[in-house]
């Protein structure tokens, strides 16, 4: 596998538009959170304008020295006068203070959610008088181009913006429409089959993003679009509307996505109580819309993968989760189960908690501060019930599933209580 | 001591709350989707609207309109977490 990328060259993109980033090929895991079996790139580009040259982004400190040298093959740095910062994790960002220290002539430009980042990754005196805050409508003039900005955050971090430089129709993406994939022949039409990387990062850095990842194809889709140079992987420069058209796919709701609101009922049970509590919630919630306007689900954690249950979750309205104490705990399948819902956003939805317990009742509190944590609403006090549920506890558990569904239609009765009453 | 009426529309849910209580100490107790971050005014995670009675809130802070300006906040939003209740009837959403 070789390629002109093979020397500490820069690679030309498009006229006036090189890659100068750097390869990492050994890299096995990238944030914790993914596996990269090949490795991944850290993509940066020079655009050369009639009155000056553009940076976009950086790469990771400890490959600096191969960004500087791809940059020196294509620029002076005092022809350098601007540097946009299209994300401001270190990855991208990593020589950043270096070049600001050799290209002392450029202004930074970065979108106003970076702000705080600035001032928690650099020393501040590095930037002073340096940094330019841009967003959808700004533009930087190098001359005979621009390059115009749209402000698209959480994609996947809050400061990420694309930058697009109409004059090669080139979109400079970030990590958005990215992937990690190292291939020294660095475009879509040259390197090795990397379709399964580019959904695995998908689903690992912009998946819980999707309602923004939704927001900036609005707002790019229209653009002409010739090449979309992202901050890792392959430059897709070969039909660059697929990898649009597949995130609006990933991104999209599932099926039955506009149809009946879905309360989904999780549970684990030992001895059968903390079931029969889950069938009296789901009945609960049945109730509440006899016409079918809710679609209640009931599963037994013990049944399940965690993996397709995030799924159902994702598209689901409302959860509640059933488990009993033990050791002053949840269980370990429900653990598991919210642990992998930060791959998701559940921002917003309704959850809920019930469970039966020995002696001391703890995992009903602690799955509530659980989805709190998460950002869903959590309206109702869950129920608990000592050992065997007694018909009063099978009657709060109606209750409880009959409420929740009642706030999922927005018929729940309306509320007034004193704060003290709280505490 | 003055109180105040705060709802949170997205729940149902009125509450009675002391004058000088700030959006962030009744929301959570009552189970609102206001959501919450960093709780220093700073990552704009619970960016909150304010439906009415925007007048019966604290004006922000220097570091709080920094940041509704930075995350580019539309009008009648505020940090729940920095936003203080001085008297009235007040209503919010999540943003």
């Amino acid at each position: 596998m070789s390629a002109a990328a093979d020397l500490d060259r820069a690679v030309s993109v498009a006229p006036g538009v090189h890659w100068i980033g750097a390869f990492d090929p050994d890299l096995r895991n990238f944030d914790i959170i993914l596996r990269t079996a090949n490795g991944t790139s850290y993509n940066a580009y020079a655009v050369r304008g009639s009155h000056g040259v553009a940076i976009i982004d950086t790469v990771k400190l400890n490959f600096s020295e191969t960004f500087f040298r791809r940059l020196e093959s294509v620029a002076d740095y005092d022809e350098i006068t601007t540097i946009v910062l299209n994300h401001l994790e270190p990855d991208h960002s990593g020589a950043l203070p270096e070049l600001l220290r050799r290209a002392p002539g450029a202004s930074l430009l970065v979108s106003p959610q970076a702000r705080l980042m600035l001032q928690g990754l650099f020393d501040p005196s590095a930037l002073e008088g340096r940094v330019v805050f841009v967003g959808s409508g700004d533009s930087a003039d190098l001359g005979d181009r621009q390059l115009e900005f749209f402000n698209t955050p959480y994609l996947h971090w809050p400061d990420t913006q694309c930058t697009w430089l109409a004059a090669a129709g080139v979109l400079f993406s970030a990590d958005f429409l990215g992937c990690h994939f190292c291939d020294t022949r660095l475009f879509n039409d040259a390197v090795g089959d990397f379709r399964f990387s580019f959904d695995y990062y998908y689903r690992h850095i912009m998946r819980p993003f999707r309602a923004y990842v939704r927001t900036a194809l609005d707002l790019i889709e229209s653009l002409p679009l010739q090449i979309i140079a992202p901050g890792h992987g392959p430059i897709l420069r070969q039909d660059p509307r697929d990898y649009v058209c597949r995130y609006r796919a990933l991104s999209a709701p599932g099926l039955h996505g506009a149809g009946p609101k879905t309360l989904l009922v999780f549970y684990i049970s030992a001895y059968g109580a903390t079931r029969r509590m889950a069938e009296a919630v789901a009945a609960g919630a049945e109730s509440a819309a006899s016409g079918g306007e809710v679609r209640v689900s009931l599963y037994d954690l013990e049944g399940g993968h965690a993996q397709p249950f995030v799924d159902l979750i994702e598209e689901a309205d409302a959860l509640v989760f059933g488990s009993p104490t033990i050791n002053g705990d949840a269980v370990k399948p429900v653990w598991d189960l919210l642990s992998s819902l930060t791959m998701v956003d559940v921002k917003g939805k309704i959850g809920a908690a019930f469970g039966s317990y020995g002696w001391s009742g703890e995992a009903v509190p602690m799955i509530e501060d659980r989805l709190r944590r998460l950002k869903l609403r959590v309206p109702l006090s869950g129920v608990k019930a000592r050992l065997t549920p007694t018909v009063d506890d099978f009657t709060a558990c109606h209750d409880l599933g009959h409420q929740v569904a009642l706030h999922l239609l927005g018929r729940a009765s309306p509320r007034a209580i004193d704060m003290a009453s709280l505490d | 001591m003055p109180r105040a009426n705060v709802t949170f529309q997205d729940i149902g849910v009125t509450v009675t709350v002391p004058a000088g209580t700030r959006l962030i100490e009744v929301s959570e107790k009552v189970g609102a989707g206001i959501t919450y971050g960093c709780r220093e005014g700073e990552c704009c995670t619970c960016l909150t609207r304010i439906v009415s009675g925007h007048e019966h809130l604290a004006a922000p802070s220097v570091l709080e309109s920094q940041v509704l300006k930075d995350n580019l906040a539309p009008r009648r939003h505020r940090l729940a977490c920095q936003a203080q209740i001085l008297g009235g009837n007040i209503v919010v959403q999540p943003a």
